[in-house]
């Protein structure tokens, strides 16, 4: 109907190309890493990426067939975004599952353990559970949300021809790389950047890719400005390309082997490494979220948000000021304490734009505040905001060195990060995807409010059991820590502070059990959703606020 | 350059470059005939209702 149609025959599909040369090129490398490989880990990965390869060229083939090939010009792109909500629901339980393992084996140590047989150690699983509720849920979630918000709010569909898909598929080869990789010991030993170099590589392509839609999305833009949450998604995918990059530096040992040598060393690799890794707080978990929350908390309540003025020095804020607080993780080592006092400087300076943020998402709601009775979609927004407030109010204190003295290598700082997650990072995600499937699957609404209800309860409980039982255990692990006895001598052995720990970790586990069967009940929630149903007890009224007395 | 040259530069040209961004964001933020942009802006994303479900 478009003349565009015409343009786009005469173009040479550079996205199939493009997909079909990276499938070749991997494919080759992967035929010679299943025979030469120097160790199992990087036979298997060969293996998986020759049966990616094959399938992304059976893909390509089978869809040429029918008319998915073809330039689609319906005026959005949704399929991908479909396919991340699902992935993302199913990489949460997935992820937060094995959190509950780690849990309980920190509580009871012989759980899953096996002598001759490495696969479920502490160790292994650690990453894994780390790497899936970071990278594969709140990365697909992120993925997904800015897929979606670009074309909405630029009016245009997603560039690239089926390069989206590339990238979404692309991203989850990545994640069963990486996933595989822990479980056989295959490391780089970098917390947060555990998948070694031909990993790192992958994840490069992907992220370029990933760069060039979002990129060429606002390219094709129909609006003259940029939507402020587009602006933290595009900060978000730049920030992290160049944080993966140089923190991933490195010189592999051969084309066929999973060990490599590290172009950084010593305190340089230290400082490089938590450069990265609170950046990936920053920008991954904080900026990219926030995009949703500029998003989807207006969507949400159908009002503009607070101040659209705050946004933009909100953001720009927020970017220049984060990027220089990694080095508060190196408190009292061998980096120059000056160095360290930067890093705690402007984490404190950081409090600034984070509670502008907060304000500017919770103030959205004024003049609506009563959607908070009848709307737990929106109840799992503000909480995400409660405890975003929280957890950046706590870090920049945990940041000051002498604080820090105490709190740094104990469970506080789980604590910390944990009410960062699934406070914040979880609930905005979770609130995002109810939104989002009844939008993309075209239903009137979702299968059951009351489950959400139930679902923003138990993972809200989950959290406080979760929290306050790491700061019983972190602060009272500092105190045994530096307590001396009259002679000077250390009071407590390493072992009675661990004895010490047993019951706040029962509890923790608990916590973190209730909140994985919260995202259970979301799952089979969603799931109802898309297949159609509305829970008998709740008809389609149910959803009208007018029906509910008010005040 | 000694360490006290090179500290003092970096912490002057420092607090320079991050007062003069903040100074331009301001700017543009609060500049007079921008209010109209901004304000229309806040608004893109609940102005998609029809088009969201072409399909």
């Amino acid at each position: 109907m478009e003349p565009t149609q015409l343009k786009s025959k005469a173009m040479p599909r550079f996205d199939i190309i493009f997909t079909g040369g990276v499938a070749f090129l991997v494919a080759l490398w992967a035929v010679f890493a299943t025979s030469h490989a120097d160790d199992l880990g990087m036979v298997v990965h060969g293996w998986i990426f020759l049966g990616a390869a094959i399938l992304a060229v059976l893909g390509l083939v089978f869809t040429a067939q029918g008319t998915a090939l073809k330039n689609d010009q319906a005026i959005y792109s949704d399929g991908v975004v479909r396919f991340g909500v699902i992935a993302s629901t199913f990489w949460g339980i997935v992820g937060m599952l094995v959190g509950v393992v780690i849990a309980s084996q920190l509580a009871f140590p012989e759980l899953l353990y096996f002598k001759d047989f490495g696969f479920l150690n502490f160790g292994r699983l650690r990453p894994l559970h780390t790497s899936a509720v970071i990278f594969a849920f709140g990365g697909n979630v992120l993925l997904a949300t800015s897929f979606y918000v670009v074309q909405r709010t630029c009016r245009a569909r997603l560039f690239g021809g089926m390069l989206p898909w590339f990238v979404f598929w692309g991203y989850q080869l990545f994640i069963v790389l990486a996933a595989t990789g822990y479980l056989l010991g295959v490391t780089s030993g970098q917390e947060y950047a555990e998948p070694t170099w031909h990993v790192d590589l992958w994840l490069t392509v992907v992220w370029v890719a990933y760069l060039l839609v979002f990129l060429g999305t606002l390219w094709k833009r129909k609006e003259p400005h940029i939507y402020v949450a587009n602006w933290f998604y595009l900060a978000f995918i730049v920030t992290i390309a160049m944080l993966h990059v140089v923190n991933n530096l490195a010189v592999p040992t051969s084309a066929f082997a999973t060990s490599s040598y590290p172009l950084f060393g010593g305190v340089q690799n230290a400082l490089t490494q938590w450069w990265y890794g609170h950046n990936a707080v920053g920008f991954f978990l904080t900026a990219g979220f926030l995009a949703i929350m500029y998003y989807f908390i207006p969507k949400q309540v159908n009002r503009p948000v607070y101040s659209y003025q705050l946004s933009i020095v909100h953001f720009w804020a927020l970017i220049f000021i984060y990027i220089w607080a990694g080095p508060h993780h190196l408190h009292y080592t061998a980096l120059p304490q000056w160095a360290q006092t930067l890093g705690m400087t402007f984490s404190i300076i950081l409090w600034m734009p984070s509670w502008g943020g907060m304000i500017n998402g919770l103030m959205t709601l004024s003049g609506a505040w009563d959607k908070l009775r009848t709307d737990p979609v929106l109840r799992m927004f503000v909480a995400s905001l409660a405890f975003y407030g929280m957890s950046t109010f706590e870090g920049p204190v945990m940041s000051v060195r002498a604080v820090n003295s105490l709190s740094h290598y104990t469970d506080w700082t789980i604590g910390h990060v944990h009410s960062g997650a699934l406070g914040w990072v979880g609930m905005v995600s979770f609130g995002a995807l109810y939104a989002l499937t009844p939008w993309l699957w075209k239903r009137e609404r979702l299968y059951s409010l009351k489950l959400v209800e139930m679902h923003f309860w138990l993972s809200t409980i989950g959290i406080l059991f979760y929290i306050s039982s790491m700061w019983v255990s972190g602060i009272q692990q500092g105190l045994m820590w530096r307590s001396y006895n009259e002679f000077g001598f250390l009071t407590y052995s390493f072992v009675e502070t661990v004895k010490a720990m047993h019951l706040p970790y029962i509890v923790r586990a608990i916590g973190g059990l209730l909140y994985l069967i919260g995202t259970c009940i979301m799952a089979y929630n969603l799931w109802q959703t898309i297949k159609g149903a509305v829970a008998k007890k709740e008809p389609l009224s149910f959803a009208n606020p007018n029906l509910v007395p008010a005040e | 350059m000694s360490y006290e040259q090179l500290s003092a530069f970096a912490q002057t040209s420092g607090m320079i470059y991050f007062m003069a961004i903040f100074a331009a964001v301001c700017l543009y933020v609060f500049w007079p005939s921008n209010r109209a942009k901004f304000d229309k802006a806040a608004r893109m994303p609940l102005e998609n209702e029809d088009i969201d479900h072409v399909r």
